[in-house]
């Protein structure tokens, strides 16, 4: 937190110093770190997204002052959704549903609540939020969302908000001044490996007026790396190895509690 | 101290997971069994996966069951021709077992399954040990004496061909029923992730005639060797044996099987076996009533393709 502390007043101290752009309002953001390494003591991890709003001198300032939303997205995955239902007086996985290609981590941060930041129409067309992000479904042949009730389509960001790997923070965006805002990303245990987006939009007045991206990735280390890969690229071997440190743990001990 | 564990993707405190280990070792010991049905909801009850847990036990029981064999094969009572036998029939049912494991897991219906065998397994055979320890102790209770009923030994499998002479159990029998117990075996413990100890044991005993003496040793050599190939298995077709937490289970596990071994061999043999029976048959009301009543939440996540 401290060395981002340092770093933000570095970007914020180059940003006053440098010469504004031509448009009226840019965003300058960056992250306090571009990679997350798994390793054996990882329980989660926080990044922290900041930067300021840049204004040239022709644009008057607005008196409702900037929002920002910015949306984090994980690597895409497909998976199934299924319900239980009572079968002969058990439970059993009857029904399912395929969400084709949908972020693996997602997370909303607002200055404010989106329904305040933007209309409704808006935020529906930028997908603000996770109700209104598209969660496309194998139907038949084809991929489509279902409207926003589907109990399907609830289950899944309930699921996944359970977990944490779905997080939408109202007020996760601060505002440090007029212009330097800063939001901290919460990555969970189970956070997948891969590269994560985060998309940026900058709001005045119920209008966007800049947008930006960052990205960062999430990498399994060291011997993590090395477990998770051969047990996937060598699953032989790792078998083999996994039975040979067996064979040697139960001799180990049979050999030291030896009794006779 | 928490760490992560590569394969099941999520955080496990080290000492929790090494104290499951210490006491289903201690279980183990006790019984002379693997102590995967125990081992195996636990690891499900701690978040992991039901098909990572399922993998996993058998690394780890392989470990605890190559420790009893060591020591069983030090006072020469395993019968290893009896073994091989079974093992022949073993191989074919792991296989078979991690096949359709494999099919399941694409249905979506394994945890069914598991859930499944696990109610009618250990609730059949929870429910036999408690009933015929109960009678046996009451016997004891009523003065008589307690005894194995060995008489008329001749059943009809006793007329299947392919016979054969097993030397150190002294019993000749057709290899048919042998192989098909083995094939069981290694079926049941692919898909449960259990050694099947509590189940060999009495079909050795009951069905083909093995002195108890030998029954043990030998129950352990077909569970090593199963557990082995299991994990070998499970590896290649499914990428799901957490090495990390096999290892720390395994620590426990030996560890806790030594004391539980000691205590075991205080205890009178009808007692034990009413001890375990209870057990076997309290993780299969488990399982049934967790079908029965209506889940908290009825919707399940899969992952079919994306990051690890």
């Amino acid at each position: 937190m401290r060395a981002a502390r340092l770093a933000l007043a570095g970007v914020v101290l180059a940003a006053l110093g440098a010469t504004p752009a031509a448009a009226a309002e840019k965003l300058v953001s960056s992250l306090s770190r571009h990679t997350v390494k798994i390793t054996p003591s990882f329980t989660g991890a926080e990044l922290v997204l900041f930067g300021i709003v840049e204004r040239d001198a022709e644009t008057p300032p607005h008196r409702g002052g900037y929002d920002i939303v910015a949306t984090v997205k994980g690597p895409p995955e497909t998976l199934v959704v299924r319900r239980k239902e009572r079968v002969v007086g058990i439970w059993v996985n009857a029904d399912s549903r395929t969400f084709v290609q949908v972020p693996s981590y997602l997370a909303t941060l607002s200055s404010r609540p989106i329904e305040a930041i933007v209309p409704l129409d808006v935020a529906r067309r930028l997908q603000l939020g996770l109700r209104r992000t598209l969660l496309p479904q194998q139907i038949g042949p084809d991929t489509a969302d279902v409207v926003r009730d589907d109990p399907f389509r609830a289950a899944f960001l309930r699921l996944k908000d359970a977990r944490k790997l779905y997080v939408e923070e109202k007020g996760a965006v601060t505002f440090l001044s007029s212009i330097l805002y800063s939001a901290t990303i919460p990555i969970p245990a189970g956070a997948p490996t891969g590269t994560y987006t985060v998309d940026l939009k900058l709001f005045a007045d119920g209008a966007l007026v800049a947008s930006g991206n960052e990205a960062f990735d999430i990498s399994k280390e060291g011997f993590e790396q090395f477990v998770a890969e051969s047990a996937v690229d060598h699953g032989l071997l790792y078998g083999l190895a996994s039975a040979a440190m067996a064979l040697l743990t139960g001799w180990l001990a049979a050999v030291m509690f030896r009794r006779d | 101290m928490e760490i992560y564990l590569p394969i099941a993707g999520i955080p496990v405190n080290v000492f929790v997971v090494f104290a499951m280990g210490l006491a289903v070792g201690f279980i183990s010991g006790m019984f002379g069994i693997g102590g995967g049905f125990l081992m195996t909801p636990l690891l499900i009850f701690l978040g992991i996966g039901p098909a990572v847990a399922v993998a996993t036990v058998s690394t780890h029981i392989a470990a605890s069951s190559f420790s009893g064999v060591v020591t069983y094969w030090r006072r020469r009572a395993l019968d290893l021709q009896l073994a091989a036998m079974l093992l022949l029939g073993g191989f074919v049912g792991t296989a078979a077992g991690v096949w359709l494991f494999t099919w399941l897991r694409t249905l979506g219906q394994l945890d069914l399954t598991i859930s499944l065998s696990y109610v009618i397994l250990l609730g059949s055979v929870g429910g036999l040990m408690v009933t015929e320890s109960v009678r046996a102790i009451l016997r004891s209770r009523s003065g008589k004496p307690a005894e194995i009923r060995r008489g008329g030994s001749h059943t009809w499998f006793h007329g299947l061909p392919l016979k054969l002479r097993f030397k150190q159990s002294r019993i000749y029998v057709s290899t048919i029923p042998v192989w098909t117990i083995g094939f069981l075996m290694g079926f049941v413990g692919a898909i449960m992730g259990i050694g099947g100890g509590f189940l060999l044991v009495p079909m050795l005993i009951y069905f083909l005639r093995v002195p108890t003496n030998v029954v043990i040793g030998t129950s352990m050599m077909l569970t090593l060797v199963t557990m082995a190939t299991a994990t070998v298995l499970h590896s290649v077709t499914n990428h799901l044996v957490d090495v990390i937490l096999a290892l720390i289970l395994m620590v426990g596990g030996v560890m806790g099987a030594q004391f539980g071994a000691r205590a075991g061999q205080r205890m009178r043999g009808e007692r034990l076996r009413l001890l375990l029976g209870v057990l076997v048959l309290a993780v299969g009301v488990r399982f049934f009533v967790d079908l029965v009543l209506p889940p908290e939440e009825i919707y399940s996540i899969r992952m079919l393709e994306g990051p690890q």
